[in-house]
């Protein structure tokens, strides 16, 4: 590291001290906290679906035939509407979630590091315009923003739809992000840097970053939570034009074609699937995040 | 207080902007489209069409942007919304017609799961019972995974579908009562609305009630609750005036704030019941692309948020004794 003449504080594990035995380290206690293990067992699956899944699965044919058949070994969750397998549908599904929340995430984390660095760094006038604007977006419900930015900018692809998810929700990270760089900012190894001429952005990657980074880890997983009930709440109104399968598409199909509210037994397993599936998907996320939390934060640890 | 005052001035004129904007940047020319549609339905021609189609929109693409931004804040100012391309009548008209009927549901809903979330976060948080807290943990982790609109199909799909206890949809029964301040309607309408408040009321109690049991084990463990234990005070005013109002205070302000935000997330319950309010008319105006009613249902709703937020803080400052003074 550049500023390692800088004496650092003591710190908990950062992963800005990228060292081999570092993150071999943090790994293990990550992988000891049986929260983040749950969550990282739960996501894993969901990983390899995303990945495998449009590998060794082909779009299931449609079977008119076969509508509604229960659960059998053919079928081991019966099928839909059309007479296709809902089992393939769920697994061909769960790349377009994930990579949603994905997309989200890394937007929302983005626009709110760089409005977040750059308000508490700079300060003065600038400051005071960015926290203005970020208590604007906090105020303002986020959900009604969102539809209406989703009536103006065209949605196709996983990118697009995760950067109209993350205009209305960067500001409260930004401002606690803010919060952390006011802390770090006049301690006396960023002082020592400073009076060693180093350069304000080499600041900012090698003595500010690392003192976030924990913090952005967590929240990268809290809001690729969060981003999957908007994203499904925009694809039931049907403003995304988003093709492919997402678990969002059958749930919408489920409760608009099914006629789930009649009874039909294997129209409530179709719908269920992909409900169970977002369940599990949510509860994984926060798991992880709160064994993350735990394991940056050995206070946490007892 | 006047800081917070001015801030919300400004939200609210940024919020203006905001709509302004939704018909300036709107895909496609809505101008054109309206007049298109009124030469087709009333057989005017092309130069008072457009004219129509203008003053219908209350938006002039002819003007420059903050000519056109100026005399629409100035229309606003005098109730002028608008005309709605679809239904083809006055936003504002529209906005007084399902506004009652949103903050019906949003006040019902409030009321019974407020109260009964702090009553049962008080008691949970007394008893320390290791079952009840994990019980709590998996309701609000599962029912905080689900969107409220999924929760209102299968209410609707249990209790009107299979039970047929309740109606699915709609505010009142057109032909078993007649509206007006008579006894019959009024219990038709509370007989509709149970439904969509039952929805709100199952996924936010888990809300209410861990916030109200974080607030009272905190006052369980402070100084002053241990200290009036050691007098030896009964435990039944331990628990209601040391520890009940201590916890129910910040809550209060919860309210307030909750009531606003939910206003931002009807629209989709709404649409389930096909209720007449002013979130499913919102999810509508977006759907068939009225931009003066989207404009008018998304201003109304960030005015109403807004306002709500404000009047939280000031009513914080009101309850709270200890910040009552504090300049802010």
């Amino acid at each position: 590291m550049a500023s390692a003449a800088a004496p650092t504080p003591p710190r908990t594990i950062s992963l800005g001290a990228v060292k081999r035995k570092n993150l071999l380290e943090f790994a293990r206690v990550l992988w000891k906290n049986h929260q983040s293990r749950l969550g990282l067992v739960i996501l894993g699956v969901f990983v390899a679906m995303a990945a495998l899944g449009p590998v060794l699965l082909q779009q299931p044919p449609m079977d008119y035939l076969n509508r509604y058949a229960m659960p059998s070994l053919q079928h081991p969750l019966g099928t839909d509407y059309s007479g296709r397998d809902t089992l393939v549908q769920l697994i061909l599904g769960a790349q377009g979630v994930l990579l949603v929340a994905l997309f989200a995430a890394i937007f929302t984390v983005a626009f709110a590091m760089f409005i977040g660095l750059f308000s508490g760094f700079i300060g003065g006038k600038v400051d005071m315009v960015l926290i203005f604007l970020a208590d604007v977006v906090l105020t303002v419900p986020s959900f009604p923003v969102t539809l209406v930015l989703a009536t103006m900018i065209r949605v196709r692809d996983p990118v697009s739809f995760g950067l109209i998810l993350s205009i209305w929700s960067w500001a409260g990270l930004a401002k606690a992000i803010r919060t952390q760089v006011l802390s770090v900012k006049h301690q006396d190894f960023v002082e020592a840097s400073r009076l060693m001429g180093i350069s304000t952005v080499n600041i900012v990657t090698h003595d500010i970053l690392p003192n976030v980074l924990s913090f952005l880890a967590v929240n990268f997983i809290t809001i690729m939570k969060g981003s999957i009930l908007a994203s499904v709440g925009l694809m039931y109104l049907g403003l995304v034009e988003f093709q492919g399968n997402h678990w969002a598409i059958m749930i919408t199909f489920a409760l608009t074609r099914t006629g789930m509210i009649l009874g039909n037994v294997a129209g409530l397993i179709y719908f269920l699937a992909p409900t169970v599936g977002l369940l599990l998907f949510q509860f994984g996320c926060l798991m992880l995040s709160n064994g993350l939390d735990e394991a940056f934060n050995p206070r946490l640890r007892g | 207080m006047l800081r917070r005052f001015l801030f919300s001035l400004l939200t609210v004129f940024l919020c203006t902007m905001l709509t302004f904007f939704i018909i300036r940047v709107a895909p496609g020319n809505p101008v054109k489209a309206m007049a298109v549609n009124i030469m087709l339905y009333e057989g005017l021609d092309e130069d008072t069409a457009y004219a129509r189609a203008k003053s219908m929109l209350n938006y002039d693409p002819d003007q420059p942007v903050l000519e056109a931004f100026g005399s629409y804040v100035w229309n606003l100012l005098q109730g002028n919304l608008g005309v709605s391309m679809v239904y083809r009548q006055p936003v504002i008209n529209i906005i007084f017609d399902t506004l009652p009927w949103t903050l019906l549901i949003l006040v019902l809903a409030l009321t019974f799961s407020a109260s009964i979330g702090i009553l049962a976060g008080l008691r949970i948080a007394w008893a320390r019972k290791r079952w009840l807290n994990t019980g709590l943990n998996f309701y609000s982790s599962v029912f905080g995974a689900i969107p409220e609109y999924i929760v209102a199909y299968l209410l609707v799909s249990f209790f009107a579908g299979q039970l047929r206890i309740f109606p699915m949809k709609g505010a009142y029964d057109g032909q078993l009562v007649t509206p007006g301040p008579n006894l019959p309607f009024i219990l038709n309408v509370l007989y509709f609305a149970i439904l969509p408040v039952m929805t709100y009321v199952v996924t936010q109690l888990a809300g209410w009630v861990l916030g109200t049991r974080a607030n009272a084990t905190n006052v369980l463990g402070s100084d002053y609750t241990t200290y009036a234990m050691a007098r030896g005070l009964p435990a039944k005013r331990i628990a209601r005036t040391y520890v009940g109002r201590n916890a129910i205070l910040p809550m209060v302000t919860n309210i307030v704030l909750s009531f606003g935000f939910m206003f931002g997330g009807i629209g989709l319950v709404e649409g389930v019941f096909n209720y007449p309010g002013l979130g499913s008319f919102f999810v509508g105006a977006i759907g068939q692309r009225d931009y003066p009613l989207m404009q008018g249902m998304f201003l109304m709703t960030t005015l109403s948020v807004v306002l709500f937020s404000y009047l939280a803080e000031i009513l914080y400052r009101i309850i709270d004794p200890r910040i009552r003074n504090i300049r802010l």
